[in-house]
Parts: C-alpha cells; sequence; structure tokens
C-alpha cells in the first residue's frame, strides 16, 4: 500500500449520518440497547481503583457501580470501543487517511493542543459522569429513544459550546 | 423474529456483537470526518455543520426505525434500555460536557476515531477522560447526594409532553428538516 497516496475525502454528512444511524438501529434490534463512548472510561477506571484500592472503589457511587455483575473489564462498552478503533483504523486506511500528527492550528504550539485536549477531556468525563453518558450514549442514543434527560444533555451541552465557542476563538483559528 | 435478538444470558455473543456493532460506529464516524477536531469544532463557528448534521441524521433514522419495528410487532421496546433521565446532573453535566468539548475538539467516541487514525491530540482527550473518571470516581460522597438528584427513570418525551409516540416521532422529524435547512443555509453564509 503506498503512504503518499493522497487522503480521499470525507463522506457526505447526511450518507455517513444515515449510516450511523443504521448502526445505531442493529445495536437495538440485536442487544437491546444503545451504542456509548464514556462509560467504558468509568468502567476501566473502576477496575483500576478497586485493583489498586478495593475499599476506596467499593465506596464509590461510580466505581461500585461498574464494580458489580461481570465486573469491570467485561463491560459491554469497552468491548464497543475496541470494534471502535478497529472500525476507525481500517476506514482511514481504505481511505489514505491514517496519518501520525498532533492536529491543531498554526497558530497552538503543539504542547499547548495536548494540554488542552487533556485538559477538555477531563471536563468531559466529569460531565458524562453527571449525565450518565456523553454524545454517544445520551445525545444519541437518548435522544433516538426520545429520552427526556438525553435531549435535556444534547441541548445544553450543544449551547453550552456554542456559547463558550466566540472565548476561545483563538485556539481554533 | 423477536428483538432484541439476544438474550442478557449470553455474554459471550453480547461481547462479541459489541465488537462488530463498536467497528460499523469507528467506521461510519470515520467516514464522516468526525475524528479530525478541526473538522468537528467546524460546527461551532459556523464553517463545517457536519456534526449536526451527522447527528441528527443519525437520530432520525435510528428512531424512526425503533418506531416502526416496534409499531409492526418487530420490537419489543419493552426490551430496549432507555437511559435514565436525572435532570439536574444532566444539566450541569451537559455545561461541563460542552466546554470540555469545545476545548478537546473530539468527545469521547470522536476522540477515540482520531487516536486510532494516528491523531496524537485524539490519545490525549482520552488519557484527559480516563484521568477525570479516576478523579471523580474518588471525589468525596456530598458528591453523591447531587449526582442522584432529579431523578426520574427511564422517561420519554412522549410521557413528559402527553403527546402520541407518533406525534413526537413526527415533530422531530419536523425539528431535523429545519435545522438541516438552516445548516445549509448557514454554512453558505459564513463560507
Amino acid at each position: 500500500m503506498s503512504q503518499q497516496r493522497a487522503p480521499r475525502a470525507y463522506a457526505d454528512s447526511y450518507l455517513a449520518g444515515a449510516g450511523l444511524g443504521l448502526v445505531l438501529l442493529a445495536c437495538f434490534v440485536v442487544v437491546g440497547r444503545g451504542l456509548g463512548a464514556s462509560g467504558a472510561f468509568a468502567s476501566t477506571a473502576a477496575g483500576v481503583v478497586a485493583a489498586i484500592a478495593p475499599e476506596r472503589a467499593a465506596t464509590s457511587p461510580l466505581f461500585s457501580h461498574y464494580l458489580e455483575g461481570q465486573g469491570p473489564w467485561l463491560e459491554w462498552l469497552s468491548f464497543e470501543l475496541v470494534g471502535v478503533l478497529l472500525g476507525a483504523w481500517i476506514s482511514a486506511a481504505l481511505a489514505g487517511r491514517l496519518r501520525i500528527a498532533v492536529e491543531r492550528p498554526a497558530a497552538l504550539a503543539r504542547g499547548s493542543r495536548l494540554a488542552l485536549a487533556f485538559g477538555g477531556g477531563v471536563a468531559m468525563a466529569a460531565g458524562a459522569v453527571l449525565a450518565r453518558g456523553c454524545t454517544s450514549g445520551q445525545a444519541l442514543t437518548g435522544g433516538a429513544l426520545l429520552s427526556v434527560g438525553g435531549w435535556l444533555f444534547l441541548g445544553v451541552a450543544f449551547a453550552a459550546a456554542h456559547a463558550l465557542a466566540p472565548l476561545v476563538r483563538r485556539l481554533w483559528t | 423474529m423477536s428483538a432484541p435478538l439476544i438474550a442478557d444470558g449470553s455474554l459471550g455473543a453480547s461481547l462479541a456483537a459489541a465488537v462488530a456493532l463498536g467497528a460499523a460506529f469507528g467506521f461510519a464516524l470515520e467516514r464522516a470526518g468526525l475524528g479530525s477536531a478541526r473538522k468537528l469544532i467546524g460546527q461551532f463557528y459556523g464553517r463545517d455543520l457536519a456534526v449536526m448534521k451527522v447527528m441528527f441524521s443519525a437520530l432520525v433514522v435510528a428512531m424512526l426505525g425503533v418506531f416502526w419495528l416496534s409499531r409492526l410487532g418487530l420490537l419489543d421496546m419493552r426490551a430496549v434500555y432507555v437511559p435514565p433521565t436525572y435532570l439536574w446532573p444532566q444539566l450541569v453535566g451537559g455545561l461541563l460536557f460542552g466546554a470540555g468539548l469545545v476545548v478537546a475538539g473530539l468527545c469521547p467516541g470522536t476522540a477515540c476515531v482520531a487516536a486510532a487514525t494516528g491523531r496524537v491530540d485524539g490519545a490525549f482527550v482520552l488519557l484527559g477522560i480516563f484521568t477525570g473518571m479516576v478523579g471523580v470516581g474518588l471525589l468525596p460522597d456530598d458528591f453523591a447526594a447531587f449526582y442522584e438528584s432529579g431523578a426520574h427513570g427511564a422517561w420519554t418525551l412522549p410521557e413528559l409532553t402527553g403527546l402520541s409516540y407518533g406525534a413526537v416521532v413526527a415533530a422531530v422529524v419536523v425539528l431535523a428538516l429545519a435545522a438541516f435547512a438552516g445548516a445549509e443555509w448557514i454554512e453558505r453564509r459564513v463560507r
């Protein structure tokens, strides 16, 4: 496979969205639940903390939830996310879009971009814990099932991001 | 056919399905270009509304599919897990999440796509999410009271509004079509 091949353009948003919707529908039909992402991180965090400090993990309302049943290492969402990594890699490989890089605007130093990526991740984790899910588990899955909380989260998260965007414009242009 | 197809008991089959469905999910997100922080963030500056178009079209397709399959008796809605509603935590959680999203440029799912396709910033978002999860999990117990507040269980818009399932589905379709028209208009104006 040639590494020099120019990356192909991304798919049409509506077409890719419809495809994503069919995947979500297949999820409901096959396993009776929707897609997600943040839960895999919560579950893995629960597993790591339980391995180091089992008593502390058991008293945490977040971690204890993931320590019940089949345990933190057999969480459905963790397996789903392994699939996401595979599927994304295959798609990018087929389209010539695999490239090791730090994606950033020219004005933003590499270190700053990585620090902001990390900090944004921390904030999203806190938000996703409170919301019981993220863009996939609440906004998309909850939204499609007409959940009140899903639509509340979808509306508030996007409103907050839009409201904050002008203040951080420097970071992205 | 009587869906859901895989019963709760068969963990192996369920986890195998998780990998396969996840792969399709990751494939679709990468095709859409949502593994790129710069493309994703265009949403919030009106340059490129791919996030909204992809999310809303996915939501509408899945919503219509669930509605019609259950209406035709092919899908048992009572066996589909609806994420629970916790009003106050979801309100505050949405604010925090939105703030994190516009700074990180990627959400948890799309950060996985970014990391898998070689973007180091995506890997740092994942590291931040994991660190945040450990931190929040270790917060003092006072946090638990707020975490459990405003609990309504599985609560849907038809139950909230008193409208029929079909009427809410139709309203969401109309809302989505209006949003798509608005998105095309905004993109033309900003470019």
